[in-house]
């Protein structure tokens, strides 16, 4: 038996709503396999990783904390994805965000005032913005291959960090820990509701994002310019749309988008710099820009379900004594399975019986 | 004169994983697919390979493990992008954090304990030759794997009617295809080779390079890897040359570390990194060479039509 692909004369509106949710059920069963073979009861163990994480209202304000980074990276990512720019560096660009974003509360732990938060939101979205140009830039002066360079950008800004909390700004009073100064109060990003859970405005941030990156999508102009060079740069090249000017804005947008969520990051859930400031948000947000369908509004929705991932595998590494590297594991196979999906938007899958000849096996 | 040759020999060491891995991928993007998933299929191959030599307590079994692991692992991305026709940079972004994760998982067990390490040639007479001795007849056994393979892949692709073949899907795989050959059959086969390639390459970096398991121990050098084919505008020898490089510079940055260089550790750990953007923008600045030798469809999902 072989598979074979049929393309559909358009592409299937069914599927293309389906597709999230098929790879998520998917996702799930290869979950329920995955803890079988460690020898845990599946669906307890689903249980404890998908439903346990998110019960009580504490909870739900962890799975904002961890969502708000993934949705303002993913909302950005879809902008590159859709004009077919493969920024996949984000996470240098929310390193050298939160980088930048820091320099007042760590240079000047004296300022205080209103001003000194927006201040710094506004310069970690500026130093990610400046960090994802040199790609950008080297994508459109030198032809250089982005997905390369942004990616060794990665390694470079998370030394360059690691440097920084061991040397130049180590706090003097932290007893040799590799760490900044704490943020004093008027430079840390303010909780929603304190009573009830430790969320923080980024949240709002990245609701905000979504919107405002979906209404330039949808309704502007720009959102057009960028579907037409993304699916065919030579017809966007004939409607006078210019591939490099995008090149520079998809990786400019992107990365403002993740320093802003490095620098909320830092001065909202931990407070300080550290030499390790993320769990790999930058490349999950790969995977919730692909499972949103790179649609702002999608993405909100995946960015939440991407941070239950991340809950899970802390909850299974407590509870079940699995490495909580599981996490990975899941959101490795989600981007799977939503790819696979995929396919079935622009093809019909035929299961061809061993007697067929086909012309390929001639 | 001692310190020479050792330098010589830790640049060997160093560039063996990174050429093993390019040269496997090379391969792969000759046929026209281009697999972001080496980093992934590395770290599997470290990580089987270190277990399968632990527990068995040969480490020939480790290599055999490790390659096994790739070439597996690489099926994964050649259902996906081969039979699905999905996206291969997605893909094999997937593939790469998927192995990551995978990896991690398999390994939480292994970490702490002592490897073991693949044993050097030793030549009785020519091993003892001075300077060249140990060089060409004391390294260890990947190192000739390697250099095997670069000469097998450079014949194969440049010598044989099948490598003809190869890079003629990979330059076109329509006309490939209305010329009757099997493009899916050739793309599989090649990337399972190079799945088998970075899998080896994972295990000498856990069976050689350093014997034990640590998370994350690739280091980004499956994406060097991936960086030095573009390097090498997709030719073998100057992926060797490449490979060789940029062991050097790895070597060089550990050295100056461990000589007290007034500079960050941080910074000299950076410069492998910092020289694979330069090299990539110095290659890629020449047009002519980038767009004459890159494979025509790298990258594009194909679906014979029937």
């Amino acid at each position: 038996m072989r598979i074979e692909l049929v393309k559909r004369p358009e592409r299937s509106k069914l599927f293309s709503a389906l597709s999230p949710f098929i790879a998520f059920a998917l996702t799930v069963m290869a979950g329920a396999i995955l803890f079988a073979a460690l020898g845990k009861n599946p669906l307890a163990a689903l249980y404890t990783y998908f439903i346990d994480p998110v019960t009580q209202v504490w909870q739900l304000h962890e799975l904002a904390i961890k969502a708000a980074p993934l949705i303002l990276i993913g909302v950005g990512l879809a902008v590159c994805y859709r004009a077919n720019v493969w920024n996949i560096g984000a996470e240098g660009q929310f390193v050298i965000g939160a980088v930048t974003g820091s320099i007042l509360p760590v240079m000047f732990p004296a300022a205080t005032g209103w001003w000194v938060l927006p201040l710094m939101l506004v310069m970690g979205a500026l130093g990610g913005a400046a960090y994802a140009s040199i790609p950008a830039f080297l994508k459109t002066r030198f032809n250089t291959n982005e997905i390369l360079t942004s990616l060794m950008l990665v390694y470079v800004a998370q030394l360059f960090l690691d440097w920084l909390v061991r040397g130049w700004w180590r706090d003097p009073q932290a007893y040799n820990f590799p760490q900044s100064v704490q943020f004093n109060p008027s430079a840390v990003l303010p909780e929603l509701d304190p009573m009830a859970g430790r969320a923080n405005w980024g949240f709002v941030f990245a609701l905000v994002a979504a919107v405002l990156v979906w209404l330039m999508l949808s309704r502007m102009m720009k959102g057009f310019e960028i579907r037409v060079l993304g699916s065919s740069p030579r017809a966007g090249r004939f409607a006078g749309f210019r591939y490099s000017y995008m090149v520079f804005f998809a990786f400019l947008i992107s990365g403002a988008l993740a320093g802003l969520a490095g620098i909320s990051e830092v001065s909202g859930a931990i407070g300080q710099l550290q030499p390790s400031i993320s769990p790999g948000y930058g490349f999950t947000a790969i995977i919730v820009a692909f499972l949103g369908r790179l649609n702002p509004l999608g993405i909100v929705a995946a960015g939440l379900v991407l941070a239950l991932t991340y809950l899970g595998g802390e909850a299974a590494q407590t509870a079940l004594g699995i490495s909580d590297k599981v996490a990975r594991v899941f959101q490795g196979m989600l981007l799977f399975f939503v790819l696979a999906s995929d396919t079935l938007i622009h093809y019909r899958i035929r299961f061809a019986g061993i007697g067929q000849k086909s012309t390929e096996a001639a | 004169m001692d310190i020479t040759v050792n330098i010589l020999l830790t640049i060997a060491t160093a560039a063996t994983p990174l050429l093993i891995a390019a040269i496997g991928e090379l391969v792969v993007e000759r046929s026209g697919v281009l697999n972001l998933g080496v980093e992934g299929m590395m770290i599997m191959g470290a990580v089987c390979g270190f277990g399968a030599a632990y527990l068995t307590g040969s480490p020939w079994i480790g290599v055999l493990a490790a390659i096994i692991a790739g070439a597996l692992f690489s099926l994964l991305f050649a259902f996906m992008t081969l039979t699905l026709a999905t996206n291969q940079v997605a893909t094999g972004l997937s593939l790469t954090i998927l192995g990551l994760g995978l990896s991690g998982m398999i390994g939480t067990n292994f970490v702490g304990l002592p490897g073991v390490r693949l044993p050097n040639l030793y030549i009785p007479g020519l091993s003892d030759i001075p300077v060249v001795g140990k060089l060409l007849f004391g390294q260890d056994p990947l190192f000739y794997v390697s250099i095997a393979l670069v000469i097998a892949v450079s014949w194969f692709l440049f010598k044989t009617r099948k490598g003809l073949m190869l890079r003629s899907i990979g330059d076109s795989h329509s006309s490939a295809h209305a010329l009757g050959i099997p493009v899916i059959a050739y793309r599989y086969l090649a990337v399972m080779f190079g799945g088998a390639c970075a899998g080896l390459a994972g295990a000498h970096l856990s069976l050689v390079y350093t014997p034990q398991w640590v998370e994350n121990m690739t280091a980004g050098r499956g994406w060097i890897a991936l960086a030095l084919v573009v390097f090498a505008s997709w030719r073998p020898m100057r992926v060797l040359a490449g490979a060789y490089i940029f062991g050097a510079v790895w070597i060089g940055q550990l050295h100056a570390q461990a000589f007290g260089i007034p500079v960050p550790s941080q910074f000299l750990s950076a410069l492998p990194y910092l020289a694979t953007i330069v090299v990539l923008v110095l290659i890629s600045r020449n047009k002519r060479l980038t767009m004459m030798n890159t494979p025509a469809s790298l990258g594009q999902p194909f679906v014979p039509d029937r």
